[in-house]
Parts: C-alpha cells; structure tokens; sequence
C-alpha cells in the first residue's frame, strides 16, 4: 500500500505546451511508470505533444480518461485558478509544485477548496511532489533515489532534504510506502498531520520519517499528534538548528522571529512525543534504519 | 520586503486610512519645508528599518524651526544599530488621548487571516500578549468572506475601544483589511493607532511587509525596491547578482541547491564545531553562471576561509553543476580552498568530470557529514 497516489492514479498535466515545464517533469513521471493520461491547455485542445494528448479543460480531460490527480507547475499567476479549476473538475489529488504564488491567492485557493471542494486533497504549492516508490511519481522527485517494498513513509517540508532522506534510507536498503513533500509556503494544503494520519492507516508503513524547518508551529502540531493518536515509530530532523532569527531563508516558511518556531522549540516537543529526533540527516537516516531493523 | 514607516503611511494612504500630515526629508533644508507644509509642532523621525529608534535618540518633538534645524541635524546620519539615518519622516504631532493597535496577518496554524485589535496600544504587542492576553481581540477571518463594516463593529465593541472611537476605528479596519488584502501584504499593522482629544482616530505608525511573491501585479512597488535598507555589503552585491544569499559571521563559507539543504550545510558544519560565513541558496538551476556568481560573492568575503559546496541533484543534474564549478573555477581566482559533496541524479558522471581538476584545493568528499568537516579543518588550518 501507499498513501493519496498508486499504480491506479491517472494523472493529467495542467497548462501543457511543448516548452512547458510540466511537459519536461510530466514526461519524466510517465517514463517512471505513472499513468500520465492527458494534458490540457485551453489553446491546444485536440493536440498530441510528444504522446499526451491534449484537452481544452480538466473537465474534458476527466471526461475522456478518469484522470483522477493533476499535476500543476504553470507560472504564479495563473497557479490558484489552475487549481481550483482542478476541483471544480472533480479531481481528488491535485499536486502543484509552483513556487512564487502570493500568499492572497493561496489562501483564497485553499480555503475554496475546503469549503466548496471538500473532496479534494491539495499537495503544495512550493513542494517536490510525491512518489509511491514503484507505483506512481508525481512531481519533481528523482525516482533513482526511491526504492520501492517500503516500510518506511516519509514526509518532508524542504525540498532538497526530501531527496537526503530517501538517499539516506535507500542507500541502506530501506525501502519506501511513499515519500511526500508537503513544501514550505504558508498555505499548505497537506500538512504533517495529514500525512501522519494516512501513514498511520496505512498497513504497509511501518515507520515514518519526518523532515521539519525553522518557522511556523507545524512542527509543534505533529508532535501533538504523534503523542496523542500514533502507534509508529517516527524518526524527525528539524534544518535550521543554526539559523539566524528574523531572517527568511530562502522559503517563506523558513523564517523564525523571537523564540517561536525555532528548530530548539521544534525538537524539543518531538522528543518529548516519544520521536527519534536527530541532529542532521545522515542521523535522521541512521535512527529510522536502526527503528526498521529493530521492527523484526 | 519591509516597507519604511513612511512607505507603510503612504501605502495606508492610497487605501484611505488616515495619517498624520507630513513628508519625507533627506537634508536640514527640506525638512523645514516639510515642517512648514505640516504645520508645527512637528515630529521629527529617523526613517530605519530597525526597532528602537525612540530610544537611540531618532525621534523628537519640534516646536519651531530651530529645534527643527538641530534635530534633523543630529538625526540624519545617525547610527541606528549599524543603521545609518539618510532620511527623515516629517509630520505635525499629534495630541493623544489613547493608543490602540491593529493588525492583519495570516493565520497560518488556521490557514485563514487573522485580524489582532487592541485598546492598549503603543507598547510592544508581543509584550501584551505575554501579559494581558485578554487586552488582545483576535478575529478570525474567512478569505472567501473577508471583513465586513457589521464583523468589525462587533470586534471593535469587543476589543473595548472608547466608545467614541469605534466608528471611525470600524471603518479605517475595514480600509486597513483591504490594504492588507489587495495589497498584498504579509503584515499591515498600525501601533499606535491613536484616538486624539478632538475625537479623530489615526494611523500614528505603520509596520509593513509586503509579499515578495506578488510584486509582479504591483509595478508601484518599484520604488521601495530602489532602496531596501541593506546594511551587510556582502548581502547588496549578493542581491545584484540574484542569489538568495544571507551573510553570517563564520569562516566557512556556504553553498548548496534548496533552501532546506542550505540550512542544514549551516546546522552540520556547527556540528563539525565551525561557524558558517553565509547562508546561500543557488537553487535549481544551478548552471555555470550561478555557481560562477556564488563563488564571487563568498570569494569577496575577507573572513571566508574555505567553501563548502553541497549539492543534492534531483531535476538539477550533478554532471551540469560540476561542469558549472569547472568554469566558475576558470573565471574566478579562489582565496579558500573548495570542498565539495555531490549526490543525486548523474553524481556519477560529475565526479568523473571534476576528477582531472581535483587538488588540495579542490576536494570532493562523499557525504555531506565528510565534507563539513573537512570544510571545518581547512576552515581552521
């Protein structure tokens, strides 16, 4: 099992042109085996481009081949109406990976999707993507550094470290169930505890691994979580231990001021949930091998 | 970006919230002018993107022309916490009667916005609400729904404004929204918002930081871009360049691709018991001129003493970035020694291409633990 995407997730790329980003990382999901069934462009329906075929909209799109999750990597501007137009057209698994979206528009968006698209699961914005090793790779993820079988769920706010923690487990043979990257923006729509939960549900997943940042209390709120409703294992590193406060770091999450949200704060509520917290990721990696083999 | 008080003035201006009259000055001659244009008494006020400014001696009363001329004097070039004062907010001193404070910002735990209102105003809000949480009224606002005239009546009644405050305070919240909305702002927060003995209510401060993410739908913010009130030099000549760079006082300098690995370089290389000279994302697409950029700025840095380049390829190829340090290495002349951790997609391929040029100054190692403290030791040689 996996959790939110598998082998039977169909999947259409959102504002597809043959220069288009989501032509580039949508070509690279489908060559690791996801079932990309369409494209769409508003402009290009009736279109091929390079085997996918084209639809006006994500409703025709859903019409024609059942897609049930949509990729989204289209420009800022265009990013909340592209997913809201995903919901509208019944998608249940919306993944976008746009980086730059104003906070306005994403909490306009995600708000609409939760009172008016209740049905709909929003991964992003400002996020690598998901891979159920094996079965489906929706986003910018290398699918080399996955390694299918599980027992492992990992869930990351930062990009690059989501590619550190699956190297990190693969390497040592550890496989994956699945590896979400919930991104750094202030309006996530999948969040930890999302995540947690589902992995918790999931038979396969027999631990999980957690990769937190500087900012917020996101981290705070899954250590709640993990104390009160979980029964696996759970390993976490928090970046940003040596971070500056007051500063933004890159993500619009990575940011601290005063004592709140710094990575001290964060690794002291995980430890104190019962969670193996390392000091950096090749730790982090070390104390979830050390969990899994100790699962017998 | 954090605006200056008096770009957060007139950017509340352009929503209709009401502020004191006044003007900005950059010499002695131009703030009598503006003194005149307001009317005295005036106030004269260091413009620094910095806290305390009250306190470091950068606000003062003037009752006429001559205090004026002294203390524009003594405030332009001032140095506020390593902030030097080049320009001078001017504006007619208002009575007070009371000080409330205001604010909208995102709620994030609740993905919502959330409106924070208070009756004692003036002070450190942060203080209050260590103190006297309940002096603080929080009002949770759907997006879809947004403010509305009746929704901020009834939290001004329950924030317990003067009564003859409320109306007025109703209204400029309602504007204050809007500004914070279709403004897109981060953070729209007046303290102290004043009720004066006349009965008028004002904005008498303005703190706001605007989404960087949404200065392509606001041309007019060009402006306050010109002049972001950068202090570290390192940082301007960073920024010049597009790289997403912060300098830090340690000796080890700092590149990797992501945020969240750049973050963690810094926690490792503490760990290897260095100090980190910068923070320093390239990014994803981390070609030849990047890397040639990025080298530059932490080469430049007189207290680097050797670079710890960490990349993680995912779509990013690890052949093209250390293609990309080979070239960078042919532009710039390096003072420090590199140490570099490659893994990902094609890591293989680009530690064959980097194998010719490697040298006791040009080291891979194979993982980023490895590499923080070689980085360390050379940083302490």
């Amino acid at each position: 099992m996996s959790i939110f995407v598998d082998e039977t997730t169909k999947v259409v790329i959102q504002g597809i042109s043959p220069t288009s980003q989501g032509l580039f990382h949508g070509l690279r999901n489908k060559a690791y085996g996801t079932k990309v069934v369409g494209g769409t462009n508003p402009k290009r329906g009736g279109e091929t481009i390079e085997g996918i075929a084209v639809y006006a909209s994500v409703a025709e799109a859903v019409k024609e081949t059942g897609a049930t999750a949509s990729f989204i990597s289209v420009p800022p501007r265009g990013a909340a109406d592209a997913i809201v137009e995903a919901a509208a057209a019944g998608i249940a698994f919306i993944v976008c990976i746009t980086e730059g979206i104003p906070a306005q528009d994403e909490a306009l968006a995600y708000n609409r999707l939760v009172q008016e698209f209740p049905g709909t699961r929003l991964l992003g914005p400002n996020c690598p993507g998901i891979i159920s090793p094996g079965k489906c790779n929706i986003g910018i993820t290398s699918g080399d550094i996955a390694l299918a079988g599980g027992p492992v769920g990992i869930v990351s706010r930062s990009g690059t470290l989501t590619y550190q923690a699956l190297h990190e487990l693969s390497q040592q043979g550890i496989g994956q169930t699945t590896c979400v990257g919930i991104g750094g923006d202030p309006v996530p729509g999948t969040n930890f505890i999302d995540c947690l939960a589902a992995f918790e549900a999931d038979p396969e997943t027999k631990a999980v691994m957690m990769i937190g940042e500087i900012g917020g209390s996101e981290e705070e709120r899954a250590a709640e979580f993990i104390a009160n409703s979980m029964t696996k294992p759970v390993a976490a590193y928090v970046a940003g231990v040596t971070a500056p406060p007051g500063r933004k770091m890159g993500h619009a999450g990575a940011i601290i001021s005063g004592s709140q949200g710094t990575a001290q704060a964060k690794m002291d509520a995980l430890n104190a949930a019962g969670v193996a917290v390392a000091q950096n990721p090749t730790e982090c990696g070390e104390k979830m091998v050390a969990i899994v083999k100790g699962l017998g | 970006m954090d605006l200056y008080e008096y770009q957060g003035k007139q950017y509340f201006a352009r929503f209709g919230i009401p502020i004191s009259p006044g003007g900005v000055a950059d010499t002695v001659e131009e703030a009598l002018a503006q003194a005149d244009a307001a009317g005295y008494p005036v106030v004269v006020k260091a413009q620094v993107k910095v806290g305390g400014r009250g306190k470091a001696g950068g606000v003062k009363l003037a009752a006429d022309a001559d205090e004026v001329r002294l203390h524009a004097g003594n405030i332009l070039g001032l140095d506020i916490k390593g902030h030097v004062v080049k320009r001078l907010w001017i504006e007619h001193a208002s009575d007070i009667a009371k000080e409330y404070y205001a604010s909208f910002t995102l709620d994030r735990p609740h993905k919502m916005h959330l409106g924070m209102l208070s009756a004692e105003g003036g002070v450190e809000i942060e203080e209050v609400a260590v103190t006297n949480p309940d002096a603080i009224a929080l009002l949770q606002i759907d997006p879809l729904v947004g403010l509305t005239e009746e929704a901020a009546r009834e939290w001004v009644d329950r924030a317990a404004l003067d009564p003859e405050a409320r109306a007025q305070a109703a209204t400029l919240l309602v504007r204050l929204y809007h500004c914070y909305v279709e403004g897109d702002c981060d953070l729209a927060e007046i303290n102290p918002l004043i009720l004066t003995p006349e009965g008028k209510v004002h904005a008498l401060d303005a703190k706001v930081t605007l989404d960087d993410n949404a200065t392509y739908r606001h041309p007019e913010w060009e402006e306050y871009a010109a002049d972001d009130g950068e202090v570290d030099p390192r940082e301007k000549v960073a920024k010049e360049k597009g790289l997403n760079y912060i300098g830090l006082a340690g000796s080890v300098g700092i590149i990797a691709n992501g945020a969240g690995l750049a973050m963690s370089t810094l926690d490792v290389v503490t760990q290897a018991g260095g100090a980190a000279a910068n923070f320093l994302d390239i990014g994803g697409g981390a070609n030849a001129d990047v890397m040639a950029a990025a080298l530059e700025v932490i080469n430049a840095d007189p207290a680097v003493r050797s670079i710890l380049v960490n990349i993680f390829g995912g779509i990013t190829r690890v052949d093209e970035v250390a293609q990309g340090i080979i070239e960078a290495i042919g532009r710039v002349k390096l003072s420090s020694p590199v140490v570099m951790r490659l893994d990902g997609t094609n890591a293989t391929e680009g530690r064959a291409l980097l194998a010719a040029h490697l040298s006791d100054r040009l080291i891979v190692e194979p993982t980023m633990l490895d590499a923080a403290r070689h980085a360390v030791a050379l940083a302490q040689a």
